[in-house]
């Protein structure tokens, strides 16, 4: 008799943000087009190892399971990525699941990615409307403009890009491919681009665009495609601009 | 004397909208969501958002608009409130595209508009096929704004537990779990806005997010706020089934020229085409679910003897797919394996949304004073049935109304709660906590969440029989019965997913039944309900909103008239276009 196809995978637990950090294996019946997160589903509904030990199910974020709200980012196999995108027939077994290590762990697969909100929160992330009475329609903008806007608009914060950066560290250190991106964004729009030299500012600052260090994993790893090291050229482009110009200032 | 404080409870397209319009009033705001609030569900609204401006020279206008969704609907929302939205559509549009939306162009450089379900009209803006994920950008970042100026304070990682209400009925504030800490709090405020969204884990797999477990509304209703027309649920005709949700393919995909069709004695049967054909492809939601369950149940007609039928776009130019479809092509694409623009996509339909929810009047208020409710958690703009792209709308309306509401309710509170209040109400969730941690049985939540959504879909969705709604309401009893027989995995005191789950499980079967039973009252059909024993419109006896109240021995029913001061109800059909109805 054959054996019953099954998918293995080993898990890296942590109780909490200061505890250390154990291996658990689990086995879940095979079935056609599980991914990582419907793997994860199927071990809570039987939180057993294959040691046949009963434990506390694993613990992980996810939300959309379509890859657009950027909750479920682990490292699977390794590498970084959307585990309800990781079809698990496409991957070798064990599944070995480990949380992002460039974030605190807050437990299990959970990480603290405040950092990156914090951060759009730095560059001043928005266009500064003055209200939301009628005012009529907004700026006109170029098919070409806006298809390099959506582009950069599709950046999920799921913080792959930050996790592959060797300039990134869990105590600060470098902003990050993904707040770098945005600010272009809003220096595209026409009203953004009305205060750009804000976002500029913050990023010649400390950890600032001048900590790249040009390794270009970010936009290797970014599961949206977005175009990360153009983004970085550019807004290094407009700081250099920015400079010259302040020195003229003074 | 201080401004009062506000509380909006949800951070998806509703929530948001509310605190910018509360924060630009000046009064702060102190905003609860389960995930960061640039995770909510409404990221996954694909197609786009409609507003009827005109600016194809289609003859289109807001009334217009509104006739479509009343029609839509088959006449069972209340019409004031929806004009309003359809007048406000124009406005919201633009405001969004002031906010930085980026929503595709024509050449010209102007918003472009497509066409969507139930209507014959270009009304429909879109940003690729993202527009809900690229909406609730522009309204993070709004909020993220009021935020860094110290109007806006956000608790992510919080979940809402119950109202805070005192003697006299008010909503006086709400308590919250800290999701790590696992710590109840209580937060008082003058004005509280559940904006929570719908209840798609209820049906086990949907469309929806694993977040929208509609718990949030069913605690407020077994608090006492009223539930209306929770039978009303969409099942979306286009979903990628998986084993952990239904993936969403938008209805964009036929609103650029995509096809429904399943192989027929050796030819493609474009079914809808030959049997709508005035909206073909494009009828509303309701009406294509139903042709897809007849194609594959009663005519043996799904592909390859599956539950499945095609949805084809290999036929259209793979550029502008890219441009104006490309999210949702890649979803299918990474999850499939296979690739939309040369072979057609495999779909089924899948359960949705929800038409129904918490009653509240024309300003967004529910029965509890100081409570208000916004999003797809109230039940106001869809009656029957939801039109595509009104989804977005609605939410941003319904926020656009409900801030100011709730700004003016909240300095018309001056007197200072009663004491002791809050400890009351901690208390009381803190017991609940503590009796779910030493819940101790051989049952797994998780698994009987599964067995109620199976029991759910199954029974209460696209085709409702009397016999097995009232199997399904048995079974609702027997789970809630097993309920107490839970066992935890987790008893940990950090982080405890499973607690939350348990505590979530009980509002959805409480919820659950309010759907069931609403279902197996209301004996005609309309709209997304459909009752093979009932197949005709009743509008003698059921031209009426459901509500629900609970008590400890289930729901309690009773019904009250629509507006229908508008647009008279007529039958509802689209093989042919609609007559719109006079007018402005």
């Amino acid at each position: 008799m054959a054996a019953e196809r099954t998918i293995d995978l080993r898990v890296r637990r942590q109780d909490g943000p200061d505890a250390s950090p154990y291996w658990q294996r689990f086995r879940i019946p095979w079935a056609p087009q599980h991914n990582v997160v419907s793997a994860l589903l199927e071990i809570r509904r039987r939180p057993v190892t294959t040691a046949g030990e009963r434990v506390p199910a694993p613990v992980w974020e996810a939300s959309c399971l379509e890859e657009v709200c950027g909750s479920c980012a682990m490292l699977v196999n390794g590498t970084p990525r959307m585990a309800c995108m990781a079809l698990c027939d496409r991957l070798a077994q064990p599944i070995v699941l480990e949380p992002l290590q460039k974030f605190p762990v807050v437990r299990d697969l959970i990480v603290d990615r405040s950092r990156m909100f914090e951060a759009l929160k730095r560059i001043k992330g928005w266009i500064p409307i003055d209200g939301t009475y009628d005012l009529g329609p907004g700026p006109k903008i170029a098919p070409d403009r806006q298809a390099l806007m959506y582009g950069l608009d599709r950046c999920i914060t799921c913080g792959c890009c930050l996790e592959v950066c060797p300039q990134v560290h869990r105590e600060g250190g470098f902003i990050g491919a993904a707040a770098i991106s945005q600010a272009l964004l809003f220096n595209l729009h026409p009203t953004g681009e009305m205060h750009k030299e804000e976002r500029l500012d913050v990023l010649m600052g400390p950890g600032g665009i001048a900590d790249c260090g040009n390794a270009q994993n970010c936009v290797e790893v970014c599961p949206k495609s977005i175009p990360l090291t153009f983004a970085i050229g550019e807004i290094g482009r407009q700081t250099t601009l920015k400079w010259i110009k302040d020195i003229f200032r003074r | 004397m201080p401004s009062p404080r506000t509380i909006v409870v949800g951070g998806g397209l509703a929530g948001l909208m509310t605190t910018i319009r509360i924060a630009e009033a000046g009064l702060p705001v102190d905003l609860f969501s389960i995930v960061p609030v640039k995770r909510s569900h409404s990221v996954c609204a694909q197609g786009g958002i409609n507003a009827a401006v005109n600016w194809k020279g289609e003859g289109d206008s807001p009334w217009r608009h509104f006739d479509d969704t009343i029609y839509g609907g088959d006449f069972l929302a209340n019409q004031p409130p929806v004009l309003r939205m359809c007048e406000a559509g124009p406005g919201i549009i633009f405001l969004l595209d002031r906010m930085g939306v980026t929503f595709n162009r024509t050449d010209e450089g102007l918003l472009d508009f497509r066409r969507f379900g139930g209507t014959l009209h270009h009304r429909t803006a879109f940003a690729g096929a993202t527009t809900g994920q690229q909406l609730v950008y522009a309204l993070d970042e709004q909020v993220r704004r009021h935020e860094a100026a110290g109007l806006v304070t956000k608790h992510e990682g919080w979940e809402f537990c119950s109202l805070v209400v005192d003697e006299s009925g008010h909503c006086q504030g709400i308590t919250a779990l800290d999701l790590r800490a696992m710590v109840v709090r209580a937060f008082p405020s003058a004005a509280v806005l559940l904006a929570t969204g719908g209840p798609g884990i209820v049906f086990g797999k949907s469309t929806n997010s694993l977040v929208n477990t509609g718990s949030a509304a069913a605690a407020a209703y077994q608090q006492g706020v009223h539930y209306a027309n929770g039978e009303f649920i969409q099942v979306h005709p286009t979903a990628i089934p998986g084993p952990d949700k239904l993936r969403l393919v938008s209805e964009s995909i036929r609103g650029e020229g995509g096809r429904l069709w399943v192989p027929h004695d050796g030819r493609p049967w474009y079914f809808l085409e030959e049997w709508y054909p005035a909206y073909g492809n494009l009828v509303p939601r309701d009406i294509a679910t139903r042709a897809i369950f007849k194609v594959v149940f009663e005519l043996g007609l799904g592909v390859g003897g599956e539950p499945m039928v095609y949805l084809d776009v290999s036929h259209l130019d793979p550029v502008m797919l890219e441009r104006k479809c490309g999210g949702v092509l890649e979803i299918y694409e990474k999850f499939v394996g296979e690739d939309p623009t040369k072979v057609p996509m495999k779909i089924f339909p899948g359960m949705h949304y929800s038409m129904g929810g918490l009653w509240v009047d024309y300003d967004h208020m529910t029965n509890v004073p100081g409570l208000f409710a916004a999003g797809e958690v109230d039940y106001q703009y869809h009656g029957a049935n939801r039109l595509g792209a009104n989804s977005l709308l609605s939410c941003l309306y319904s926020g656009k109304v409900a801030g100011p509401a709730m700004v003016a309710y909240a300095r018309g509170q001056t007197a200072a709660p009663a004491n002791g209040i809050f400890e009351h109400e901690t208390k009381r969730q803190e017991d609940v906590y503590a009796r779910i941690m030493r819940l101790e049985g051989p049952e797994n939540a998780y698994a009987l969440a599964r067995e109620m959504g199976e029991w759910m879909t199954a029974n209460v969705t696209v085709i409702r029989q009397n016999r097995k709604l009232r199997e399904t309401d048995d079974k609702l009893l027997e789970l809630k019965d097993r309920f107490g027989r839970i066992g935890l995995s987790d008893r940990g005191r950090w982080a405890n997913q499973e607690v939350a789950f348990v505590r979530q499980l009980w509002n959805m079967l409480e919820l659950a039944r309010v759907i069931t039973l609403g279902a197996f009252r209301r004996d005609e059909s309309r709209g997304a309900h459909y009752k093979p024993e009932f197949p005709n419109r009743d509008d003698a006896r059921w031209l009426r909103t459901t509500k629900a109240r609970w008590t400890s021995d289930g729901p309690l029913f009773s019904d009250e008239p629509v507006d229908v001061s508008l647009i008279a109800p007529r039958p509802r059909k689209y093989d042919v276009a609609t007559e719109v109805s006079g007018g402005r």
